[in-house]
């Protein structure tokens, strides 16, 4: 067997995360692919939530449909997952609480009794997992204690003796689930992380010394996780008053001299529009972190979506440049939230990096990111006296940034149009002046944006187009339907829209777009660019992202 | 030559209106800056939009001009950013109590070290003479055609139940009273509120230089400003609103002061960058 789907399912704060956070460890130091995703109601207690685990040989980093073993809590569960689970899904759990027939009866909370108390209930399960995963006892037994190093001897022991228990009576199952996994070795040196956290270590990687959020989910999650860094670097950490106080006091930040993080979402972006213009208009750096959730307004708080790309491009009142970001994997989670740093600082203007509820809490084992041996130097210049800030000149546009305190010049920089000094002016060579300075940047990061990537056959004649987090299961997807002629090309960066994007698209007999949203506003930035129209749209707006299967069977339908 | 450090050579083109206060309130800033002997390089002038938001195009310094009622959140990052900084944030009274409400509020929550001069002309001015949150009830504009019937906000009664440590109001009229609390607030470690009553001459013909004169006193010799309670009273006084420092604490810490980035290191961030090795075990953490 190459590899299982877990499904972990119950009420919020019932427990389902510290099974999926002990079994993922442990999968790992097992030295298997761990991939994990959850998906949950905008609800602290209650309701019903399920995690997804897949363990595997090769490394996975897509949700699918199938459930091969699954841990019910409750008996809303069952109904919850309805026909995800079929004949051949082994279904272990207290039948006493979840009354389902086809289940196998295994009181985890009565062998926790057994031990000390309902608190080992979840130790319990992850033994029994194990004994079905086949993981040897004393590895995992080990990684028990590892798991509860912080909480002293005696929790470790009782947990050591919970997980004992488990795992005898998962064995007593018998074969249960047919084969064992073939561990990776290379896992070893690997990372599991979340997309959040790949955010997060980007940032810190690309300078970012000062984050300011208003708390909203899914952007809190990077919030979190720079907070907890804060304690390691120099990184001031502010929850502001509200979106538009974040937005203005990340603009005040890099003026400064920082290298500003905001990070929120849809609702939360729409009220930085006017600092994103701000920042367009006094060419200074801004980097926002936008994890999108379904809309319109509050929308499925919890869930995910693709529908605020044409919220991030068309932010901002006037004409200016505004770069956005879209990673589709962990990798590029981390590698692109380094780039907005860089490319901030470089254009002078906003960037922005588009993930979702699915990326940022998703984690999987992937190899530990490339790091530069030197930290990034902050693209400011010392002034000199008479320096002026909008010196006019260059041909791409970018005029060399001072930073107050840094030299003896001043730096005045003004919402209102100004002369190149930052004083207001309303003589109008000088605002076309302005104007073109402005513009000028679009070309110039035009012609440094990073180009889309190509995967599946070069010599394709269906090319599937898309765009952020749909990458690893259209991946995934394309490597199950494994069909000559057919190719996706991914976009990391969706705006502005990079150069050549046409050939590709005339290369194709087909063309095929898939995002997570309603209506294709990607699809639609591409067609208004190369003039080429789709001949199908994928898209998908229930706030789950596609599942393996799922997407199989639509583009196999369009084949 | 000019005389003081932040004129300017050739003298700018002022926007404001023949006889409007901001000209008086330039003069006592601008004397201010020179008597504290703040170097110019190390000044940072902040402000939204409004005619009174235009201060810093007509000082010689750093500035940034930002967005209408949006010059507290960027004057708090930039003093956090870099505390070598002398932050001084101006506006009007549209500014920063009404479009900037929810940041003033929240700028003497944090305690930033900024001064904060707004200047009440109880008046909408660059926007020619609706309503400001400081408007007196019953006072007629093109807009409140009937009169006002909203409450005056209180400027001075809100900042010291908010606990802001330095509190006072000045007035154009007196050039050099207002020069000696500017210093004052610029001085005070901390978020220190200076709200400057001003006429605005084309937009509110109700409260006029004469009206400020007879509807003002200055707080008398030996007036106690560390006693909250007692501030909070005379902050209620109207007709006629006493002039003067009303509230002076240095009990709480600045807001940079607490970060912890400053902790052990007193840098400004511009000078730090982070340690490469810490970060590769930050990455290796998840293996
Ligand atoms: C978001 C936004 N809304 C409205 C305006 C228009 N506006 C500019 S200044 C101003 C009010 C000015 O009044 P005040 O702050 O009291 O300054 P004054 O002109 O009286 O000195 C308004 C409403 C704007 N620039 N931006
Ligand atoms: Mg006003």
């Amino acid at each position: 067997m190459a590899e299982l789907s877990i499904v972990l399912s119950g009420e919020a704060g019932q427990g389902i995360q510290s099974i999926e956070s002990m079994l993922t460890a442990l999968a790992k130091r097992a030295r298997f692919h761990v991939f994990a995703t959850k998906e949950y109601m905008s609800r602290v207690r209650g309701g019903c939530n399920s995690t997804e685990i897949r363990i595997s040989r090769q490394r996975v980093t897509a949700r699918v449909a199938r459930i091969d073993l699954l841990i019910p809590l409750t008996k809303e569960a069952i109904a919850h997952l309805g026909d995800r689970i079929e004949d051949s899904t082994l279904v272990i759990g207290e039948k006493a609480i979840v009354g389902y027939d086809r289940m196998i009866d295994l009181p985890f909370s009565a062998i926790a009794a057994e031990v000390g108390g309902a608190v080992y209930a979840n130790t319990v399960a992850v033994g029994a997992i194990c004994a079905l995963l086949k993981i040897e006892a004393g590895e995992c037994e080990r990684g028990v204690r590892a798991f509860f190093e912080r909480k002293g001897a005696e929790v470790q022991e009782a947990n050591a003796e919970a997980f004992r228990r488990g795992y005898a009576r998962g064995l007593a199952l018998g074969p249960g689930l047919a084969a064992a996994i073939e561990p990776d070795p290379a896992v070893a040196g690997e990372i599991m992380l979340t997309g959040a956290d790949a955010v997060a270590l980007g940032a810190l990687a690309g300078g970012c010394d000062y984050v300011c959020a208003y708390p909203m989910s899914p952007g809190t999650t990077v919030l979190t996780a720079m907070a907890e860094y804060s304690k390691s670097f120099d990184v001031i950490v502010e929850q502001v008053e509200d979106e538009i106080g974040v937005a203005n006091m990340a603009i005040g930040a890099w003026y400064a001299g920082a290298r500003a993080l905001v990070t929120t979402s849809g609702g939360g972006f729409a009220l930085m529009s006017e600092a994103v213009s701000l920042a367009g208009a006094i060419e200074t750096p801004f980097v926002a972190h936008l994890a999108q959730r379904p809309g319109p307004a509050t929308g499925l708080p919890t869930r995910t979506e693709q529908g605020d790309l044409d919220l991030a491009i068309y932010a901002g009142h006037g004409d200016f440049l505004k770069i956005v970001l879209a990673p589709g994997d962990l990798e590029e989670g981390f590698s692109l939230a380094r780039a907005a740093f860089e490319l901030a600082d470089r254009f002078q203007s906003p960037v922005f990096i588009l993930t979702d509820q699915y990326f940022v809490d998703s984690y999987y084992t992937t190899p530990a990111f490339e790091l530069p041996l030197a930290p990034p130097t902050r693209q400011v210049v010392e002034t000199a006296p008479g320096y002026r800030r909008y010196a006019l000149g260059s041909s791409d546009g970018i005029s060399p940034r001072g930073i107050p305190g840094l030299g003896e010049g001043i730096v005045c920089v003004d919402s209102d149009e100004h002369d190149q000094g930052g004083y207001i002016t309303e003589d109008r060579a000088m605002r076309e002046a302005m104007v073109a300075k402005r513009l000028a940047k679009i070309a110039a990061a035009r012609k440094a944006a990073i180009p889309p990537k190509l995967f599946g056959d070069p010599r394709y004649k269906t090319l599937l187009v898309g765009w952020g987090s749909v990458k690893a299961p259209v991946l995934e997807a394309m490597a199950a339907l494994a069909r000559p002629g057919l190719a996706y090309l991914h976009f990391p960066w969706v705006h502005p829209m990079p150069r050549g994007v046409r050939e590709y698209l005339e290369a194709a007999t087909t063309c095929v777009a898939i995002e997570g949203n309603a209506t294709g506003q990607f699809a639609d930035l591409v067609e208004l660019e190369t003039g080429r129209r789709f001949d199908s749209r994928i898209l998908k707006c229930d706030g789950y992202q596609y599942t393996v299967e799922e997407l199989t069977e639509r583009i196999s339908a369009l084949l | 030559m000019a005389t003081n450090a932040f004129d300017f050579e050739s003298k700018p083109d002022i926007s404001w209106c023949p006889g409007c206060g901001d000209f008086a309130i330039r003069r006592s800033l601008l004397a201010a800056l020179q008597e504290l002997g703040i170097p110019r390089g190390k000044l940072v002038m902040v402000s939204g939009i409004g005619q009174a938001a235009k201060m810093p195009q007509y000082v010689n310094s750093s500035f940034f001009n930002g967005l209408h009622g949006r010059a507290l959140p960027a004057a708090t990052a930039i003093k956090a950013v870099a505390p070598d900084l002398t932050v001084v944030a101006e506006g009007g009274d549209g500014d920063m109590y009404g479009e900037g409400g929810n940041h003033f509020l929240h700028a003497a929550r944090r305690n930033p070290d900024i001064a904060l001069f707004v200047h009440e002309n109880m008046v909408y001015g660059l926007t020619k003479g609706q309503a400001a949150p400081t408007s007196r009830v019953g006072m007629r504009t093109p807009v409140q055609v009937f009169g006002v019937t909203s409450e005056p906000l209180n400027p001075m009664a809100l900042a010291i139940a908010m606990n802001v440590g330095f509190v006072a109001r000045a007035f154009s009229g007196d050039i050099e009273g207002t020069t000696r609390i500017m210093k004052r607030a610029i001085l005070h470690r901390g978020f220190a509120l200076v709200d400057i009553f001003q006429p605005c001459v084309s937009f509110n013909k109700q409260n006029t230089l004469q009206w400020f004169k007879e509807n003002t006193y200055p707080l008398e010799e030996g007036y106690k400003a560390d006693d909250r309670a007692a501030a909070f009273a005379r902050a209620l006084e109207e007709k006629p609103f006493p002039l003067g420092v009303l509230y002076e604490s240095a009990e709480r810490q600045p807001f940079e002061e607490l970060l912890p980035a400053y902790r052990e290191d007193k840098r400004p961030l511009r000078e730090r960058a982070h340690d490469m090795a810490a970060l590769r075990a930050a990455v290796m953490a998840k293996a």
